[in-house]
């Protein structure tokens, strides 16, 4: 200290200015924040194009477009014996259903003096959707009587067509594709403009079961939201007694030995085995050896209990855990048997935790996939499930393999559906995590 | 159906027996209920439970060993059995008789039990992939499978089904998804921790944990409709590296995304489980926060991260769906991550869809691809977790 200030030389740092070493190791500070930030800034990013990608591809299959036209059903063709027999109109298949609609359809165009350049007959045909003459053939099957009246239809429209007011199809696109042309696009914009043809809200999306490869506007998601609840139901009434119990034993009375220790990593290594892998168990031991159905909601909820087993575990041992220990003593202090201690005050204590935890492998296991498509709920479901006890053991879809499924088809109108889907599925996920946070602020407890 | 009748029965016999040994412990103490050893509701438990567990215990274990052969006979067998339980117990109420004692061991017992099917579980999955394995392994020689580096499943027969090319692919994409992720992810927890103001923290930790709760479908969809055309237009076309839309890339990508949550939620809990002794002393030795940072708190908590770097990467290998719809089904060893490769859980897929034929070694094989799987992310996790847990007593 001494020699420098004898030195009488500049002094080499001053506090007002920074010296190169500071503002480097300042820069680097810097730096590493702006890293911090970033990283935090990207993975936000990426949610947000994520739900936006989804969203925006997704919200056209709550939207369907409609033609609304007279059709005359025709007594001489839908029941030739005239005596309204269910039993001889169910003899009429739905291709003479289809001939009717096609009439309906160039009698209504030639009503209204539409004239398109270059349409075909078979443009015209094409424009009703191949659903929509079995929809009309179960509407008069369930009405006889509308035989020989003339109704107002209300027709679902081809996919191309549909896509076309979704912006999914255009004219270029029409022109180059086999199963539209820009004179049937024409046509339905003619359609339009007389009022016939409008895009509107579309129940049927979450109400309807899945449609064959050919028919997209067709699809919904009707059976594959019964599914996934009635294995939401298996695995509710299986994982949580199952789960609840063995974290009760487990926190609450196992003694510190071999047994349990093994218990211990056994349930910990299990929260981390890949989802796959209790498809193959599944496979092998429900279906192979058990001889359960295939793509029944009872193997997939018996598989999903397994899966999510480990997550309620350990959530409801922390909810135990969270319980101060001078609750049981009290319980024991004035005469309860352990037993009577941990249900009669610890359980109820650690409820709000428990149901949390639940809730929340409820929607791990609702989004869950690869398991399901082993046990075979890829395959194409058109019948609904009866209710349980029955409906359980009978071939179903799930939301999350419809989606798989709609993504394997070639019509890109499936992409749209499998999008509309996965906004279903978010919002109940949705919905089941804001259940799980409100009942935390609700009963969270401090002690 | 039989069984759920069967079951009804059982149950209405339970609960009948409740009340009757109920009643009848009351009858016998002469109304005074003090001079009952247990409580006359512990009675009647005691009676409904030996009432119907043997009997479910019955219909359970006949349920699960032989379904479709005839009900009948099982069905009076566990009407018999319930009867003999509730008989035994109505016998067995007196006064004097430790109820309590009695239910609370059965109560106990129904918990051990619960507790051990995470064991049952376990073993049925070891056993059943060692089971049809072993099937597997007699009909195709165990080197050519794992040594094999071509991947040709043909149901004529004369398959080729080395798991190299699936093992490359798997590694390959697992490879992009730690680089994508780790440091994303562990960047995100050291500003969590370390920097954010509250508010901050209170906006952006709810947003990374939504990215955690997505279901593995959607990134899948991700990829394909919007990840893996725009690296294809982009990317590989201009560059001349492939035309496929789904790709290694593709898949590594989108699975980085989704085990960033993962990543940052695992660091967090490291990082702060460092004492703030550590961190107060390099600061009151003038470093800056990222020199703390970098300099005493990563290092103190490098064993954790290690471990959760290793989960992370058991997560990337056991992930299905993103790489179904994502990676591409070719089976190939090539370094061009543009390309279409695919791994071993898609070919789990792909082989068990579909109608299978359990005697063919194309089915079988995905038990052994199964088995493979299970054994690689079971040594990952126990590492990571024998390093965590070695860890966090240091500090404790």
């Amino acid at each position: 200290m001494s020699d420098a200030t004898l030195d009488g030389a500049q002094p080499r740092s001053s506090l007002l200015v920074a010296d190169p070493r500071t503002r480097k190791r300042n820069a680097a500070e810097a730096r590493f924040r702006a890293y911090g930030l970033g990283a935090i800034v990207i993975s936000m990013i990426m949610l947000v194009i994520l739900l936006f990608t989804i969203v925006t591809g997704g919200v056209g299959a709550f939207r369907q477009t409609y033609l609304e036209i007279p059709v005359a059903l025709d007594a001489a063709q839908l029941d030739k014996n005239g005596n309204r027999d269910p039993a001889d109109i169910r003899k009429v298949l739905t291709l003479t259903y289809g001939k009717i609609l096609e009439q309906s359809l160039q009698q209504a165009i030639a009503d209204k003096g539409i004239a398109v350049a270059e349409l075909s007959a078979k443009d015209v045909s094409n424009l009703i959707s191949k659903e929509a003459s079995a929809q009309l053939r179960n509407r008069v099957l369930a009405d006889p009587e509308l035989i020989g009246q003339t109704v107002e239809a209300r027709v679902l429209v081809n996919g191309r067509v549909d896509g076309y007011y979704k912006g999914r199809v255009s004219m270029e696109s029409a022109a180059r594709d086999a199963n539209t042309s820009p004179a049937q696009l024409q046509l339905a914009d003619a359609l339009k403009a007389q009022g016939m043809l409008a895009t509107e809200w579309n129940w049927s999306f979450l109400t309807s079961p899945d449609a064959s490869d050919q028919r997209p506007e067709a699809a919904g998601v009707g059976i594959a939201i019964l599914g996934s609840l009635y294995m939401m139901l298996v695995v509710l009434a299986l994982a949580v007694p199952i789960g609840v119990a063995a974290s009760i034993y487990l926190e609450e009375f196992a003694p510190k030995n071999r047994w349990t220790d093994i218990i211990e990593v056994n349930i910990s290594n299990l929260a981390a085995v890949p989802s796959i892998v209790f498809g193959i168990l599944g496979l092998a031991a429900f279906i192979n050896f058990a001889g359960l159905p295939q793509s029944a909601p009872i193997v997939g909820g018996l598989v999903l209990t397994l899966m999510t087993l480990p997550t309620i575990i350990i959530a409801t041992r922390a909810a135990l855990k969270a319980v101060p220990p001078s609750i049981r003593d009290a319980a024991l202090g004035v005469g309860a048997s352990k037993m009577q201690s941990v249900f009669h005050h610890v359980l109820p204590l650690a409820m709000p935790g428990i149901l949390t935890g639940t809730i929340i492998g409820l929607a791990q296991a609702l989004g869950e996939t690869a398991p399901l498509l082993l046990i075979g709920m890829v395959a194409f479901v058109k019948n609904f499930p009866s209710a349980p006890p029955d409906g359980l053991f009978e071939p179903a879809s799930a939301l999350p393999v419809q989606v798989y499924n709609w993504t394997q088809r070639a019509d890109p109108a499936f992409i749209e559906r499998a999008s509309g889907a996965i906004i279903v599925l978010l919002a109940f996920l949705l919905c089941m995590n804001l259940l799980a946070i409100l009942l935390r602020r609700k009963f969270e407890r401090r002690w | 159906m039989p069984v759920s009748w069967t079951l009804l029965l059982v149950l209405a016999l339970a609960g009948a027996g409740y009340f009757v040994t109920r009643a009848r412990v009351v009858a016998l103490a002469g109304g005074d209920v003090r001079r009952l050893h247990s409580r006359p509701s512990y009675h009647g438990w005691n009676a409904a439970l030996l009432t119907a567990l043997p009997a479910l215990f019955l219909i359970a274990i006949w349920r699960f060993v032989q379904p479709a052969a005839n009900a009948t006979p099982v069905a009076i067998l566990a009407l018999v059995l319930a009867a003999a339980g509730l008989g035994f117990a109505l016998v067995r109420s007196a006064p004097g008789f430790r109820a309590r004692n009695a239910v609370e061991s059965m109560v106990k017992g129904l918990l051990i039990l619960c507790s051990s099917i995470a064991i049952l579980t376990t073993a049925g999955i070891v056993f059943s992939m060692l089971f049809e394995s072993g099937h597997f392994f007699r009909q195709y020689p165990w080197h050519d499978f794992f040594f094999g580096t071509t991947w040709s499943p043909r149901f004529g027969g004369g398959s080729q089904l080395g798991i190299l090319p699936l093992l490359w692919g798997t590694l390959y994409i697992s490879l992009i998804a730690l680089a994508v992720s780790v440091p994303i992810g562990l960047f995100a927890a050291i500003y969590m921790s370390e920097y954010a103001s509250p508010r901050l923290r209170g906006v952006a930790k709810p947003m990374i944990e939504v990215l955690a709760g997505i279901p593995t479908i959607v990134y899948g969809l991700f990829a394909l409709i919007t990840v893996g055309p725009m690296l294809r237009d982009y990317f590989a076309q201009p560059l001349g590296l492939g035309n496929s839309g789904s790709s290694v890339m593709t898949a590594g990508l989108v699975m980085g995304i989704m085990l960033i949550p993962f990543v940052s939620s695992l660091s967090d809990d490291i990082i702060n489980a460092v004492p703030q002794s550590l961190r107060d002393g390099a600061l009151g030795l003038g470093s800056t926060q990222s020199e703390t940072v970098r300099k005493v708190v990563l290092p103190a908590a490098l064993p954790g991260i290690v471990g959760a770097v290793l989960l992370a990467a058991s997560r990337a290998i056991g992930e299905t769906m993103i790489v179904v719809l994502g990676a591409g089904a070719a089976a190939r060893m090539d370094l061009n991550p543009f390309e279409a490769m695919t791994t071993i859980t898609v070919k789990i897929v792909s082989q068990l869809t579909g109608d299978n034929d359990f005697a063919a070694p194309e089915t079988l094989v995905a038990f052994a691809l199964g088995l493979t799987l299970f054994v690689i992310t079971l040594g990952l996790n126990i590492v990571a977790l024998y390093v965590v847990r070695k860890y966090r007593e240091q500090y404790e």
